[in-house]
């Protein structure tokens, strides 16, 4: 196969397809640490995958993928800078404090590697998903028992989302190096959130028993029409149907409750396993799309 | 590292030394770093059993999507070993919460574990890793403080393994379910981290200055592991 030949060939057919692989840098880089340790005889199938990567659903790069999760790491870093601000969080305990500073500061620091991944790939970062102010005065108490009311119980919101929302792009980088970075910052939005839930004295997992099972956050769906165009100025993927709610009890197929030659609770298949949402879901009205402005 | 490490309240009375020692030396491997803790493990690992293991013996878990979820099957065997022991003897220093916290997590890793188990044998008949039998000769079952040690150990690890292993994995569906478990045991991560030191759910260096969890390849992981499984495993093909 005479790689250089095919993509000259192409590009007589389609004008941006240099563009294509310019926004999919990753890709070539993750090919590149694939190539060391893989037989050049199977190279074919990895360019054969590739092109795939290239020329399928054009909603969604790596570049906008990078741009979603930056929004979302901007919105929940403005959410905690409110908080640091506020006087419910001067009034709280140092150890409380220290929790929330620990949170800030990895959501400064994904900021910080997201905008530099964004520009490195050459698109332009996102600058701002402010967390409404006129929602964040609501939140009176820093820990109060109901959650629509306490900066905890909106940080737990935001922390689920966020552990909800990563799942939901993560199949966009499949094979990529960028794919690993994302999870890595996954498994700190989940250690966030069981953190924020045990300062609730709620269990670390989404459960039925959580204060706030039934808000949007663990439920799927959206509440109005839906677009590919966010009003961050990135694409994102066509909504299509439902994502799983957070009590699913189905994975893969496989009935948890009955089906393992053993019998489990739903409340247990529930908590076993997280749950994803599209990026239309997440900034749906009802989620933090609802939250999100000046 | 060592504030994760010590025992808290009242635990500073009834704690056993001797215990404590060789837990916390354990510790230190797998938090010095992944490949200073996977050499050290290897290099216990060849001395102890080169005269008496042949290589032939050794598992390996696969190629391919397989070998991921065969992987994946083998931390989780590991993993609801643990917690069933951790519930049938509990500690006799378990604080209140804490027994029942442990029986959720037992079902949530069994779950897993059986989980795995039926979806290998549906997508890959024939390709099952068999049962492992557990090593877990070097855990005092009797005191809070090594089980809750433990389960950290377990549970960054396997936090570590699958964001280490999402690359190898070529079928998006698996990915997705890979997703779903991982944040769960970070999950559990963030909570055993609590009971032994507060403000450790996502402290340095498990976290690092980039703010991201660690990862780590099969073979790593699977070296660190070793040390609780009798049989050898072996990782190397793994998602290739």
């Amino acid at each position: 196969m005479d790689f250089f030949k095919l993509i000259d060939q192409l590009s007589e057919v389609d004008a941006d397809v240099m563009g294509r692989f310019d926004s999919r840098r990753a890709v070539f880089s993750s090919l590149g640490t694939a190539a060391k340790r893989t037989a050049l005889a199977a190279t074919p199938l990895f360019l054969g995958a590739i092109f795939q990567k290239a020329y399928a659903g054009t909603t969604s790069t790596p570049v906008e993928v990078l741009q979603y999760a930056l929004t979302l790491e901007l919105f929940e870093q403005d959410f905690y800078a409110k908080v640091k601000a506020s006087s419910q969080y001067a009034g709280a305990s140092a150890t409380d404090k220290a929790a929330i500073d620990q949170i800030k500061g990895h959501e400064d620091a994904h900021v910080a590697l997201l905008r530099g991944a964004i520009t490195g790939l050459g698109g332009t970062p996102v600058a701002a998903a402010p967390f409404k102010a006129a929602v964040f005065a609501t939140l009176t108490t820093f820990n109060g028992p109901v959650y629509g009311t306490s900066q905890l119980g909106i940080a737990q919101l935001l922390e689920d989302t966020g552990v909800r929302a990563y799942k939901g792009r993560a199949g966009e980088l499949l094979g990529t190096a960028l794919l690993t970075t994302a999870l890595q910052i996954h498994s700190v939005e989940a250690r966030h959130a069981s953190k924020i839930r045990q300062m609730r004295g709620q269990k670390p997992w989404v459960n039925p028993g959580d204060d706030a099972v039934l808000h949007p956050t663990y439920t799927s769906g959206v509440t109005g029409p839906t677009s590919t165009t966010t009003p961050f100025g990135y694409g994102i993927p066509a909504y299509t149907t439902a994502s799983p709610t957070e009590n699913n009890t189905t994975q893969s197929g496989v009935a948890i409750t009955t089906a393992l030659g053993a019998t489990y609770t739903t409340a247990d298949a529930a908590a076993s396993f997280d749950e994803y949402l599209q990026a239309a879901e997440v900034l749906d009205a009802s989620r933090a799309g609802g939250l999100v402005g000046a | 590292m060592s504030d994760n490490l010590q025992p808290r309240g009242a635990d500073d009375t009834t704690f056993a030394q001797p215990l404590y020692t060789p837990i916390k030396r354990r510790s230190f491997f797998m938090y010095a770093g992944a490949t200073a803790g996977a050499t050290a493990l290897v290099l216990a690992g060849c001395s102890k059993d080169s005269d008496t293991t042949p290589t032939s013996s050794t598992i390996s878990l696969g190629t391919g999507d397989v070998g991921v979820l065969n992987y994946a099957y083998a931390l989780e065997q590991l993993e609801a070993a643990f917690y069933a022991k951790v519930v049938a003897t509990p500690a006799t220093d378990f604080q209140t919460g804490e027994l029942a916290y442990f029986t959720e997590v037992a079902a949530h890793e069994a779950i897993h574990r059986n989980f795995f188990k039926a979806a290998i044998t549906r997508d890959a008949p024939g390709k099952l890793l068999q049962d492992l039998t557990p090593n877990f000769t070097s855990i005092d079952f009797t005191k809070r403080l090594s089980v809750l040690t433990t389960a950290q150990t377990f549970e960054d690890l396997g936090v570590a393994a699958y964001n280490g292993a999402g690359i190898l994995i070529k079928t998006g569906a698996y990915l997705v379910i890979a997703g779903q478990i991982v944040s769960v045991e970070a999950r559990h991560a963030a909570y055993v981290r609590e009971r032994l030191a507060i403000n450790t759910f996502s402290s340095s260096p498990q976290i690092d200055a980039n703010g991201l969890d660690k990862a780590m390849m099969p073979v790593d992981v699977i070296a660190a592991a070793q040390a609780f499984i009798t049989e050898k495993l072996d990782a190397s093909t793994v998602g290739k």
